[in-house]
């Protein structure tokens, strides 16, 4: 199987390619199966991969050599381990998945080339991210998601909103980029080398546990993931993301791209365990990304921007368990989270399309008729993502990371984070749900998907409800497979004594209860005209945008705008302009006093003699400067041309 | 096969003394022969590319002819790896400037090929020539040419931008006269060997102040033509005003002859005075590299917008090589050429649309992804190329400079990456002003056609290739970038 690694990337890549190049020859509705096609390829590629041994034993492909600078060499090459063999399966899994639903909910687009080719490069660049063997071919994918993010967001460009949307999503992903490619420098200039394997070990054998590098190595990685990850303060740009189509919003915003931020983390994180306090600081960005995220999420009226919230808060567990150590537990969340968040999203944007576009919740629930299906597998997806005990997979991710949270330092506080964030989230999916599916609209409805929509759904709602059995409890009978299976890359999370344990997971099972029980109090308040205290702060985003704006863009603008009338106008054609005019005076005074009075009786008699001369050569002359041009070169060259030989 | 060099400089000059003698009337005819001329010159660079091999120093091939021997005066051509990347560079652009002038001039293309050919050759004889006075011929040689280019066939304010130009540069070029002429008797002195022979000065000795100041001379006509800040003022007004060939020509290929200059004249010759003078150069880049790019946000005029984006990309390049590593040095020059095509390629589209719409203005374009999506879609390309996206061009060099500025200067690094961010900052606002939204131009649009396409894929491949497999162009720098880090006094 080695030798067709890169089949995984390469089927969307070429699929891209087809569609861009090929794509004036073909039909307006061949892109989606197109592109379908080239999903699937990936997807059963990734299969292949499962059964051909990939999952007992790492595989490796070398392409080509990509760069090659003095002694230092570097490769385009991928490997495939079990992270990794995770992580291709969810992105071209649920890749497929929502290929297969854009097929039908996106039929209708005019611009279906673009709509897919983005579609499947997007596939590519996270398909690239993953298997990426060296930091510098992690950062290609990292940035080609980033773009195709950019470009799907904004994809209904005559509006001013998406454009802007996908602008700001690009900005502040870069910012956080940057910060990536300053420690991919970093580590650059201290091993010469960015093998990721390499590298890691070089940062093991060297450095000290706590040393300065590996403190800045950490932070500048962690920069980056908290910009592709939308975590606390970076976060501003996800909800705007929603300007996009859905099946874009589940994908990208949801299953996969956000969630690089926590696959980087793993897949370096010897170098945060050489970092205790970055980790410990990854920790709490969870942990208050959690509260932040659930708390704005309860506010919003707009049924996506609800989700993008959800998103970002759920991430923010992820980057708890990532924080105290628990890698494993953080991609099982990653794992249940792309399901049942790719789930929701694909339900609401079913809701969505069918209520005519409309976004807003109350007019949503006041149109009521939503397609029954729909309903239902919304509401699987938000048990799973509330977490009701036992019967969804959220319940099991959720759970285990509340409960190594535990351990960390500061743990109780942590855990407070997390178990408050995890009562908000009942209340804020139940109360979209109660608003959305039980409002005063009618309940009769007998819509029905198309299959291409409908399974999707279906498949994802399983998953969602079932896929937490891989990995019981901590203290529980029965499977622990997740755990053990990746225990050689990831390590083992660590729990409290049995007896808290038990009783966190108690408080735990409760936690949603009580969360859908406050959710009918919050929506009988908002029937009888109540608001939130705060609903404003809450739904602005805890006014980061308004901040930003503020203590950012505006002074940036400023300075450009002062900058170009200063320095650039002022100053320095100021100069010129005087120098420029000193000349002239100059030359003015020259011409007073030498030409007039001493010149000037030569040179007319010398005019004279030239008049006569010139009223003889004028024949040849005809007034182009052009042509003048052309004979100071002409005469130029045969100068040149008779010195040299 | 050296006397192919000669080939490269006087192919384009007689070809276009030619055009410009013969062909007055017919444009189509003109058009074509000029097309085949710079049509041939790509392919014996290529042929060159092909056919080299690395001899003495790194040089693949050297022509030496003695011209005014009296004074040391010779036509001494040669070419190493990153002189051929350059005229690679230069052959490329040539076709592309014809191709993308096509429909754009309207009067007396004779004259106009004829000029852009004699610019070209000169730009060829600044890469080329080994023998300092034969450089500043060339060097000055250019300038004419593109002079015209800007003042017959440029925009609105043609005159007063090619006039502005013409003043900077001879400026600086008469510093770097002295320079030479500096050089010339100091070494004459020493040896007794008077010559403007470039392998023989590199080994002149010299004193502390003295070298400076030579080296400033040289410097300061080279950081002019970059141009580096506060000597940019030339370049908005010049790009803007010029024609679309003159434009390409400007940033894809005159910009570079400055950095070239360093890399060939200032840190080989005075390697002392410039390793002192490094963090200067590096201070230089990154006001450019910032300064630039905040100004580039401002603008209305896509072309000016364009214009500051090349302050900061060659911002860039200067960093890296004052850096003067490995690393930086080759990001330094692959930046060069990845910044020759892109922005190259930027100015042809931005030619293309202003015949199209008749405006540049930012204010007044917007919504053109709908009616022109060919044109919008390859504006996207190398705008992504132009803001680093890895896999296009731009990326691998900014990566090695960045990279390589890293290990001397992490906070001058630092500050240099911020120029990423602000890259994408003003692109991606120029873009969204200039193609999403909703037109408000109700006019009938014809998309690019198949010449144009042409011109933009050309160049679309190799922002492909430099992005994506720049092996090749790495590799025939080996040599010379290892001869210039053994030349770095501070190793």
């Amino acid at each position: 199987m080695s030798q067709w690694l890169w089949l995984i990337p390469g089927a969307p890549l070429l699929g891209a390619l087809v569609i861009a190049l090929l794509g004036g020859l073909l039909r307006r509705e061949y892109f989606a199966m197109a592109a379908n096609c080239a999903a699937a390829a990936a997807f059963a590629a990734v299969l292949l991969a499962w059964f051909t041994g990939a999952a007992s034993q790492p595989l490796q492909q070398t392409l080509y050599t990509w760069i090659a600078v003095g002694d230092w060499r570097l490769a385009i090459g991928f490997t495939l381990d079990r992270l990794a063999l995770v992580m291709v399966s969810i992105v071209s899994g649920v890749g497929l998945l929502i290929h297969l639903y854009s097929a039908a909910s996106m039929a209708e687009e005019t611009d279906q080339r673009r709509y897919y080719f983005f579609l499947n490069l997007f596939l590519a660049g996270m398909l690239i991210l993953v298997l990426a063997d060296n930091l510098l071919l992690l950062y290609l994918g990292w940035e080609l998601v980033g773009l195709c993010s950019y470009a799907l967001i904004g994809f209904w460009y005559r509006e001013p909103l998406p454009s802007n949307a996908g602008r700001k999503a690009f900005i502040v992903t870069r910012v956080g980029d940057t910060a990536l490619a300053l420690g991919i420098f970093l580590l650059f200039s201290q091993f010469h080398e960015l093998s990721l394997s390499a590298l890691l070990t070089h940062a093991t054998t060297q450095w000290e546990p706590g040393s300065q590098l590996a403190t800045l190595v950490a932070m500048l990685i962690l920069g980056g993931a908290v910009g592709k990850s939308a975590q606390l303060p970076l976060q501003v740009w996800l909800p705007d993301a929603m300007a996009g189509p859905s099946p874009v919003s589940a994908l990208i915003h949801a299953a996969t791209m956000v969630t690089a931020g926590v696959y980087l983390i793993a897949r370096t994180h010897p170098l945060f365990e050489l970092a205790p306090s970055v980790q410990w600081l990854v920790a709490a960005i969870g942990a208050l990304t959690i509260v932040y995220g659930a708390s704005s999420a309860l506010a919003q009226t707009d049924f996506k921007r609800v989700l993008a919230y959800s998103t970002i808060s759920q991430i923010g567990y992820m980057f708890l368990a990532l924080g105290c150590g628990a890698y494993a537990l953080a991609l099982f969340h990653l794992t249940t989270h792309a399901f049942f968040k790719a789930l929701l999203f694909l339900s609401a944007g079913a809701v969505i399309r069918t209520g005519g576009d409309e976004h807003d919740m109350h007019n949503l629930g006041r149109l009521g008729n939503h397609p029954p299906l729909a309903r239902w597998t919304f509401l699987a997806g938000a048990a799973s993502l509330a977490g009701l005990p036992f019967v969804t997979a959220g319940f099991y991710s959720k759970d285990a990371i509340l409960a190594t949270a535990w351990t960390a330092p500061a743990g109780p506080l942590l855990w407070m984070f997390a178990a408050v964030g995890a009562l908000l989230t009942a209340v804020y999916i139940f109360r979209a749900y109660l608003l959305v599916f039980h409002g005063p609209g009618p309940r009769t409805s007998t819509i029905s998907l198309p299959p291409l929509m409908a399974w999707p759904l279906l498949i994802l709602a399983l998953l969602s409800l079932v896929s937490g059995f891989v990995e019981l409890p901590e203290g529980w009978p029965g499977p622990h497979l997740w755990s053990t299976w990746l225990e050689d890359e990831l390590g083992l999370a660590a729990f409290p004594s049995l007896t808290i344990t038990y009783t966190l997971q108690a408080i735990a099972v409760l936690l949603p209860l009580a969360g859908i029980g406050l959710a009918m109090l919050l929506i009988h308040r908002e029937q009888t005209g109540q608001s939130l205290p705060a609903a404003d702060f809450l739904r602005t985003g805890w006014g980061f945008d308004a901040f930003y704006h503020a203590a950012l863009v505006r002074p940036y603008h400023a300075l450009a705008r002062g900058l170009w009338r200063t320095v650039d106008t002022l100053v320095i054609e100021g100069a010129l302009t005087r120098i420029t005019t000193g000349f002239l005076a100059f030359a003015a005074f020259c011409r007073k006093s030498v030409e007039h009075r001493v010149l000037e009786v030569g040179i007319a008699s010398l005019v004279m003699a030239l008049q006569i001369g010139y009223s003889r050569l004028s024949a040849t002359q005809n007034g182009f400067l052009s042509r003048y041009a052309l004979m100071i070169s002409a005469g130029a060259t045969f100068l040149l041309g008779y010195w040299l030989w | 096969m050296t006397y192919w060099l000669s080939v490269l400089i006087f192919l384009p000059l007689l070809g276009g003394l030619w055009i410009g003698l013969t062909g007055h009337s017919r444009a189509t005819y003109v058009r074509w022969a000029a097309l085949t001329v710079t049509g041939v010159e790509l392919l014996i660079a290529l042929f060159l590319w092909w056919g080299a091999t690395p001899g003495e120093g790194g040089y693949l091939y050297i022509l030496r002819i003695p011209w005014i021997p009296a004074m040391g005066i010779q036509f001494l051509l040669g070419m190493d790896g990153i002189s051929l990347l350059l005229i690679l560079l230069t052959a490329l652009l040539g076709p592309v400037a014809v191709l993308a002038s096509w429909n754009a001039v309207h009067h007396n293309w004779s004259a106009f090929a004829a000029t852009l050919l004699a610019t070209q050759a000169g730009i060829m004889g600044v890469f080329l020539s080994l023998d300092l006075v034969l450089f500043y011929v060339f060097w000055e040689l250019m300038l004419v040419p593109m002079y015209f280019l800007i003042g017959l066939w440029g925009h609105e304010r043609r005159l007063y931008a090619a006039y502005k130009f013409f003043l900077f540069t001879v400026t600086g070029s008469l510093l770097m006269l002295i320079a030479i002429l500096g050089l010339y008797f100091l070494h004459g002195e020493q040896t007794g060997i008077y010559t403007f022979d470039y392998f023989a000065l590199l080994h002149t000795d010299l004193p502390d102040k003295t070298g400076m100041w030579l080296m400033l001379g040289f410097f300061v006509a080279f950081a002019v033509k970059i141009p580096l800040f506060p000597l940019h003022s030339w370049l908005p007004d010049a790009h803007t005003e010029a024609p679309t060939a003159g434009s390409i020509f400007l940033a894809g290929l005159l910009l570079k002859t400055g950095t070239y200059g360093l890399l060939r004249f200032c840190l080989p010759l005075f390697p002392e005075a410039s390793a002192d003078f490094a963090s200067i150069g590096m201070a230089l880049g990154v006001i450019g590299i910032l300064y630039g790019a905040l100004l580039a946000l401002v603008q209305e005029d896509m072309k000016r917008l364009i214009a500051y984006s090349s302050i900061s990309h060659l911002g860039f390049v200067v960093f890296g090589i004052y850096a003067w590593n490995q690393e930086s040095l080759n990001g330094a020059i692959l930046l060069m050429l990845a910044h020759g095509v892109t922005t190259g390629a930027m100015f042809a589209l931005v030619g293309m649309l202003e015949e199209r719409s008749g405006t540049r203005l930012l204010a007044r374009l917007g919504g053109l992804l709908s009616p022109l999506p060919r044109l919008a879609v390859m504006l996207l390309f190398f705008t992504l190329s132009a803001m680093g996206m890895p896999g296009l061009a731009n990326f691998i060099g900014e990566f090695l400079v960045l990279a390589g500025v890293f290990q001397i200067s992490p906070g001058l690094a630092i500050a240099g990456a911020m120029g990423i961010i602000a890259g994408v900052v003003y692109l991606l606002w120029m873009y969204q002003r200039a193609m999403l939204g909703e037109t408000n131009n109700d006019q009938t649009w014809v998309d690019l056609n198949r010449r144009e396409i042409l011109a933009l894929g050309l160049l679309a491949i190799v922002v492909l290739w430099l992005g994506l497999y720049p092996a090749p162009f790495l590799d025939s720098l080996r040599i010379p970038v290892t001869a210039l880090i053994e030349s770095n006094p501070g190793q």
